[in-house]
This record gives structure tokens, C-alpha cells and sequence, in this order.
């Protein structure tokens, strides 16, 4: 579990990127700081791994504060996973995934067979182990810095818009790719987002933040889509623009057509076992 | 022709001289400066100042340093400490910038990555930034290591022999070729030890390989 309590960060050119920001992330669960850019998500999750030191407040990690643990240790035993995958451009794939392991002192024979594991666990075919990362494309570097995060181990993993420098068809494939992990795995994951799509995707529980780091409103995707705060929270999730306002319609040659507020379609209904269902509910999705 | 093969050993043994002069004051100016560099570059408004003024070293004429610094450093003119710490500085003069700007060049990203993954700081200078500076750092020393190996000639006017020894005996006593062997062989010597550090810095650096064959292809 990770705590949150009354964390502010204030720089010292009088910017306040978080103002008393208070949050419970439970265990084995994913949690999404949603918010566009500004909003401090970004200084938050680094507060967990004392990149930044809050100004005042706390941060705890089942219970205990994370300014009496020495950085170096601290991010060692955390996950941390960046856009542009962070990776070193000198060293091999193998060599970037197990950097953490050869850093907390496993051997370096150990550590490549645990790399060579992890490249298996997300997907990255064997070959692509004496690779440098400049050699693999976007979508396979993110997989990379995801075995990276993995390697030792960590109970918690730290995401800050991991794929959100990949085109979108590879996104969605990398955000199923998380979800299938984490079913395996019970990481506790505090991810990064501006994308309200990718929230909605992978958040057990969804944190929407404003400028200055305040919540607005704090779910799970399900409460939020159905009972937004506020209309900061309603317009962020696309609630007024018609985005998110889904009508079925009957479709040529039977079964129904799902369209948005402006008539263009979205996709069509099946009922849960694949079949074409009695009747759609009104608005439903 | 003739005249450098009946003179072969001692062109040789003028050769290891000039070595032995310029390889130290090049490693020197090249270790000393990356700490320099490494520090200068991470001091906001203090560092052009203080590159500008390491580059000035380079306008101090050389013969007059020489002289001076006996008295400075407590040797003799005549000493091949007192030329090496002299071409030390000279090499200091291009390396510091050089060091600065490369270390400056390391991305972001590549740093931050390197803290959140717990990298202590110094582990991270050793293992993440001194190789990624490395290329640029390369081609700051291969300019240090050729203005170095043709620099030392001076030492000859001092009386320190080098192969500018080969210069100012030919120049005194009218052997044309004797000068013309000083000149060639220094230009072959800075040729193969720049050859040298390229195929040094191949093996150390093997990313930059597939790196130069992608933006090549």
C-alpha cells in the first residue's frame, strides 16, 4: 500500500506543482493519475521513489515513510518505467533489462538468464537480446523498459506515460499486454496518463487531477464515466463533447450499431456470449 | 634517403623521446579535464567563464611557459617534466571545452533513467555519462593528441630532445635532410597514434557502430 498524506511540492521559483494532495494506492491493484500536462501527476510519482522531496507532507509504503530510506536503496527495490523507455543506448537489451539485478548485486551470468526470462514475459523474441536499443522499434524499446522495471522483482512499479510516444495500434497492444501481466503478477502500479482512453483501460482506480495537482475526482473507471464530480471531470472524460455518449442503432441485416452523439459509429453490439442480444439497453455501451 | 638510413637508431631513439615527452601530457591534459569539464558544465552561469579562460591557456606562448614554469614547478628547463607539464596545459586548453561539451551532450533522459533505476551518482558518472560523453570526448583528445605530438618540436630549442632535435641540428648545420625526416616523422607519428585512438575507441565504444550503420542506411 502506498500513501499519499498532505504532500505539497513547492519549487523554489515559488511554481507549486502539488498543493496538499492526499491519495491511497492499495496493494496488487493499479492506480491511474490522470491529468493534462501541468497537473503535477508526474512530480507525484516521483515523490514515491524520492526523485522529488515534497515540500511538506508525507509519502509511505506499507506504513513506512520513504524519507528514511536511502534514494539509492529505494529506487532499487521500485520499478520505473519512463516515455522514450529511458533505456542506455551503450548497452544491449539484455544488459539494459538487468541492470537492477547487477545494481542490487546478482551475478552477471544470474542476471542475463533473469533478462533473458523477462524478454520471454513481454513478448520480445530471444534474438533481440544482443540488440542495442536504437536497434528496435518504438513498441519493443517500451517492452524493454517494462522487462527493465520488472527485473529484480519490485513490488511496486512507478509508470510515467510509458507508451505514450508509440502510435496507437501498438499502444493498445502494449496496454493488453499490462493488463495480461498484471493479472499474473499483482504488481502495485501507479501509472501516468493524459489519455483518458488508456485510464479507463487499465485503471482499477482512477485519480483525476487539476492544475496544482488537486483531485477532482477519485474512482473507478465505472463511477467515473457514470457519475462524474463536476464538469471539469465530465468535459476531461469527453462526457460533453458527445464522444462518450453512445447510441445503438439497428443495423442492415439485423443486430444493432452503437454510434456516438454525432451519428458516427463506434461498434456494434454482441451480447456476452457473442450472440446478438434481446435488446440493447438505451444508452448503453 | 641515404641520410635517414645511416642515421636510422638515432631517428628511432628521437622518436621514443617524442613519445615519451607527448604521451604523458596528453594523457594528462585528457584525465585532468574530464573532472574539469565534468564540473564546469554543471555550473550554470559559471560555465563560459570558466571554459573561456581554460581556452586562453592556449594563447600563452610556448617558449617564454617554458622558462617560466621551472620557476613555478621547481625544475630544471632543461627537464622533460618541465615540457610535459607545459604541453599538459596546452592540452588542457582544447580538452576542457571538449570534456565540457560532451558530458553536456548526455540526453536527459538517459540521466533520469539512470537515477531512477538507482544509480548512485558516482556509479552513474563511471557507467552511464563518461561512455556516452565518449565519442565526442574521442574527437576532443584526437585534436589534443595530433596539436600535442607536434607541439613537443619545441622542446629541441630547450635542448629536451624530440624529433624537433632532428629540426634545429638539420637547420644549424645545413642537413636538409634531417629536416625534412623531423617533419615527416612527426606528421607519421600524430598520423598513427590518431589512427590508434579511432581503433581504440571502436572497441570500447561497439554501440556506435550499429548506431553510424542505421543513420547510414
Amino acid at each position: 500500500m502506498i500513501e499519499f498524506d498532505h504532500v505539497t511540492k513547492t519549487y523554489p521559483d515559488g511554481t507549486t506543482a502539488v498543493r496538499d494532495f492526499s491519495l491511497t494506492v492499495p496493494s496488487h491493484t493499479t492506480t491511474v493519475l490522470l491529468g493534462s500536462s501541468g497537473c503535477g501527476k508526474t512530480t507525484l510519482l516521483r515523490m514515491v521513489n524520492r526523485m522529488v522531496e515534497p515540500t511538506s507532507g508525507e509519502v509511505r509504503i506499507d506504513g513506512e515513510t520513504v524519507s528514511s530510506r536511502p534514494p539509492v536503496q529505494l529506487r532499487r527495490s521500485i520499478g520505473y518505467v519512463m516515455q522514450h523507455s529511458g533505456l542506455m543506448p551503450h548497452r544491449r537489451v539484455v544488459d539494459n533489462i538487468a541492470t537492477v539485478p547487477r545494481l542490487n548485486g546478482v551475478s552477471r551470468g544470474a542476471a542475463q538468464e533473469r533478462a533473458r526470462d523477462l524478454m520471454e514475459l513481454v513478448d520480445l523474441a530471444p534474438e533481440l537480446a544482443r540488440r542495442y536499443p536504437a536497434q528496435l522499434s518504438g513498441g519493443q524499446q517500451q517492452r524493454v523498459g517494462v522487462a527493465r522495471a520488472l527485473a529484480d522483482d519490485p513490488n511496486i512499479l512507478l509508470m510515467d506515460e510509458p507508451f505514450g510516444a508509440v502510435d496507437p495500434l501498438v499502444r493498445v497492444e502494449l496496454q493488453s499486454q499490462l493488463r495480461r501481466l498484471q493479472v499474473q503478477l499483482r504488481k502495485t502500479i501507479i501509472f501516468v496518463t493524459h489519455d483518458i482512453d488508456e485510464a479507463l483501460a487499465l485503471g482499477d482506480q482512477i485519480v483525476v487531477l487539476r492544475s496544482g495537482g488537486e483531485v477532482a475526482q477519485i474512482g473507478t473507471p465505472r463511477e467515473l464515466v457514470e457519475e462524474p464530480a463536476d464538469a471539469f471531470v465530465s468535459r476531461f472524460l469527453g462526457l460533453q463533447d458527445g464522444r462518450r455518449r453512445l447510441h445503438a442503432s439497428p443495423r442492415v441485416g439485423g443486430g444493432w450499431t452503437v454510434v456516438d452523439d454525432t451519428g458516427r459509429p463506434v461498434g456494434l453490439i454482441e451480447g456476452e456470449d457473442g450472440t446478438e442480444p434481446a435488446a440493447p439497453s438505451p444508452e448503453g455501451c | 634517403m641515404d641520410w635517414a638510413l645511416a642515421n636510422l637508431p638515432r631517428i628511432l631513439s628521437l622518436t621514443v623521446d617524442h613519445l615519451l615527452l607527448s604521451l604523458p601530457a596528453v594523457a594528462a591534459a585528457f584525465l585532468l579535464a574530464l573532472p574539469l569539464g565534468r564540473v564546469a558544465d554543471r555550473l550554470g552561469r559559471l560555465r563560459e567563464p570558466l571554459l573561456g579562460s581554460a581556452g586562453l591557456l592556449y594563447a600563452i606562448p610556448s617558449l617564454p611557459l617554458f622558462i617560466v614554469l621551472p620557476i613555478l614547478i621547481g625544475t630544471g628547463v632543461r627537464d622533460a617534466l618541465n615540457v610535459i607539464v607545459a604541453l599538459t596545459l596546452f592540452g588542457l586548453a582544447l580538452m576542457v571545452r571538449s570534456a565540457a561539451d560532451a558530458f553536456g551532450a548526455v540526453s536527459q533522459d538517459v540521466r533520469l533513467a539512470a537515477v531512477a533505476v538507482g544509480q548512485s551518482r558516482w556509479g552513474a558518472f563511471l557507467t552511464v555519462e563518461l561512455p556516452l560523453a565518449g565519442p565526442a570526448l574521442l574527437a576532443g583528445l584526437r585534436v589534443v593528441s595530433v596539436s600535442t605530438i607536434s607541439l613537443v618540436s619545441v622542446s629541441a630549442v630547450l635542448g629536451v630532445a624530440s624529433l624537433g632535435s632532428l629540426f634545429t641540428d638539420g637547420f644549424q648545420r645545413g642537413i636538409v635532410p634531417s629536416i625534412a625526416a623531423g617533419i615527416i616523422m612527426t606528421v607519421l607519428l600524430a598520423v598513427v597514434v590518431d589512427l590508434l585512438l579511432v581503433g581504440l575507441g571502436r572497441l570500447a565504444m561497439p554501440w556506435q557502430r550499429t548506431q553510424a550503420r542505421r543513420a547510414g542506411s
